[in-house]
């Protein structure tokens, strides 16, 4: 581990673009720190952080200069794994027959600036989606191939935050190339960073760098430690998947229902939530058509649509549906939570409904 | 492919301000390519020549509000063998339906010298209260892609790519930041149809419900929220008593808070 200055990102920056990475981080636009190509570390969002609670979220200045002294916003890294539009190909009548155009637009190398523990496990769990098992998703490995991660540690979660209940933060455990820690006090402004891939380690040898003392780590740890105290939600995950399967038919879906918009925003904002439709289009010759992929939701009527009608026809059987696979069915279906508790949808929920308290009520108040 | 024999497409105005036949229009870069694959029969917007009917599709704007009309839109139904309305005026009775919920002998009392030559009806209707409907484009007005689309998708014989889910879902997509959590600016996305691609929220505004109620909407959910916001119910009750504002479920939410207010 070693302490690099806060120039030193400079460096940092400076060198992934010399590796051709384009770098993607957070920056402030329309009032919330959202996922964006940046240049350099004046891009970053020093001296700003979010206040978050159900359904609100607001961009605040902070008293201080940290430059990741916010939480997470409401995009995340699948906008540029997982593409929110794909075009997956094209086809060209040719007389009786048609060829197909295969989707080759070159796929840019990407650096992702300021990745969080939670985000790192959501990763995680989308590459187990696309990347694993039988079918492997061509257009999610091409771009997941070439990301360099820089993550960092949360020393200071939000009004949402319930990382700690998933185990899944506040400290970044794999998946990263190159962790930061930000060490910021009335006497020093540093990062200490940790290396965690080969490619990352030849990175930091090429910065100015000093090898972190026994005291620097220890801070961090304790940060961490506390960060990790300081969670704005919490979630009792002890029998949980057991829980909601023995509650399908609880009254209380059906008071959620009244409160659901089934607007489909926590899926959209949802860092594991994958699916998508696929829609074919055609030009008004009919001479070409394209096969066209998009996010999805099982919020939506379409989604659950089979021959005669769709089978989850009431707001109480899709948000069930959604709650239910990430918190229970997704554990049979992939082997861990769908869930890493970043707490965007909470956050972006329009009328503020929280899967910690939803859950929290059946817990406590089971029919069974 | 063998030749065929083109389709004939029919354009009708009922009550309306003509911006959604301007969409056909508007088609600039498609307008010859679709005039290559159907015969533009009837569209007197643009062009004084007809060709007599009937006509393979229809697209009918406006709505329904004089006794003459709700006789000539049956016609117009015998004659067509696709009808597709288009814009909120066809769909929903269009702005013009804010008469629905007053009484319109007094407006017309009140802006016609003589109101007894106004011949009118007590209601601004959509189409589909009147005859068979095959397809409804919503839009206040119609987005020329998504018209071009169910176009093209009558022609080629296959189901049109027009969601009803929300517009949060296309202002998701774009990357936009919610104007409602983020900003504090209530917003009707959440209970409008997509089709807009998200128009007013990429520019900071709320949405207008432009595009009407979308499937399975929850309307009493928002406005508790727009309440909790600070807005009054007068506020809620002409939000949602807009273009759309007889679209039933916007209306039965106009109409509480109305009670209330």
């Amino acid at each position: 581990m070693v302490i690099i200055e806060p120039q030193g990102l400079s460096a940092l920056f400076d060198a992934l673009k010399q590796k051709g990475y384009q770098l993607i981080g957070p920056r402030v636009v329309d009032q919330a720190i959202i996922y964006d190509e940046i240049g350099s570390p004046e891009d970053l969002p020093v001296g700003w952080t979010d206040e978050q609670d159900a359904g609100v979220y607001r961009l605040r200045k902070r008293e201080d200069a940290r430059y990741f002294g916010y939480v997470v916003g409401p995009q995340s890294w699948k906008k540029f794994l997982h593409l929110p539009i794909l075009k997956l190909w094209e086809a060209q009548r040719d007389g009786p027959s048609f060829e197909i155009i295969p989707n080759d637009e070159p796929v840019p190398k990407m650096a992702f600036i300021g990745v969080r523990s939670c985000e790192l496990q959501a990763i995680a769990i989308q590459d187990r989606i696309f990347l694993q098992g039988d079918f492997v998703d061509p257009h999610y490995r091409s771009r997941r191939e070439n990301i360099f991660i820089v993550a960092v540690n949360c020393t200071e979660p939000g009004g949402t935050c319930f990382c700690a209940s998933m185990d899944t933060g506040p400290r970044a455990q794999s998946g990263y190339d190159l962790a930061i820690t930000e060490l910021y006090d009335a006497e020093r402004h540093v990062f200490l960073v940790e290396a965690g891939s080969p490619a990352g380690e030849t990175l930091l040898e090429q910065l100015p760098h000093r090898p972190a003392t026994e005291a620097d780590i220890q801070q961090a740890h304790q940060l961490l430690e506390q960060a990790g105290k300081k969670m704005g939600r919490q979630l009792e995950t002890e029998g949980l998947k057991d829980l909601l399967y023995d509650n399908l038919e609880h009254p209380h879906w059906q008071k959620i229902a009244e409160r659901c918009l089934s607007c489909a925003n926590c899926t959209m904002v949802c860092p594991t939530c994958f699916c998508t439709t696929v829609e074919d289009v055609t030009d008004l010759t009919g001479e070409t058509a394209m096969r066209i992929r998009k996010w999805d939701s099982c919020f939506t009527s379409d989604f659950s649509y089979i021959h005669g009608g769709s089978i989850r026809a009431s707001t109480y059987s899709r948000y069930r549906q959604w709650m239910t696979h990430k918190l229970a069915s997704w554990h049979d279906q992939f082997g861990t939570s769908g869930c890493v508790g970043c707490g965007r949808c909470i956050t972006w929920c329009p009328v503020g409904i929280d899967i910690t308290e939803e859950a929290r009520f059946i817990r406590e108040n089971p029919v069974t | 492919m063998a030749e065929r024999k083109k389709p004939k497409l029919a354009v009708w105005k009922f009550a309306s301000c003509d911006g959604c036949q301007l969409s056909l229009l508007d088609c600039e870069d498609e307008l010859l390519a679709i005039s290559e694959q159907v015969e533009i029969a009837y569209f007197l917007e643009a062009s004084r020549a007809t060709v007599k009917g009937p006509y393979d599709i229809s697209l009918v704007e406006g709505s329904i509000t004089t006794p003459h009309d709700a006789e000539r839109i049956h016609q117009v139904r015998r004659a067509s063998r696709v009808l597709i309305t288009i814009g909120a005026c066809a769909t929903a009775g269009g702005i013009q339906a804010l008469r629905n919920f007053q009484d319109v002998r007094e407006f017309t009392s009140l802006v016609y010298a003589s109101p007894q030559y106004i011949e009118t009806l007590k209601k601004s209707t959509p189409i589909d209260e009147h005859v068979y409907v095959d397809f409804e484009l919503r839009g206040c007005p119609i987005n020329k892609y998504q018209l071009l689309e169910v176009l093209n998708a009558f022609l080629n014989g296959r189901k049109p790519n027009i969601p009803n889910y929300s517009v949060c879902v296309e202002c998701k997509r774009r990357g936009n930041v919610c104007v409602m959590v983020a900003h504090g600016t209530p917003c009707l996305g959440p209970v409008t149809q997509a089709g807009c691609d998200a128009l007013c929220p990429s520019y900071h505004r709320g949405c207008f419900g432009c595009y009407g109620p979308k499937e399975n909407p929850n309307p009493p959910a928002l406005s508790e929220r727009f309440t909790a916001m600070g807005w009054s119910d007068q506020e809620i009750v002409r939000a949602f008593r807009n273009f759309n504002a007889y679209a039933e479920p916007f209306r039965k939410e106009s109409e509480a808070h109305e009670a209330k207010s």
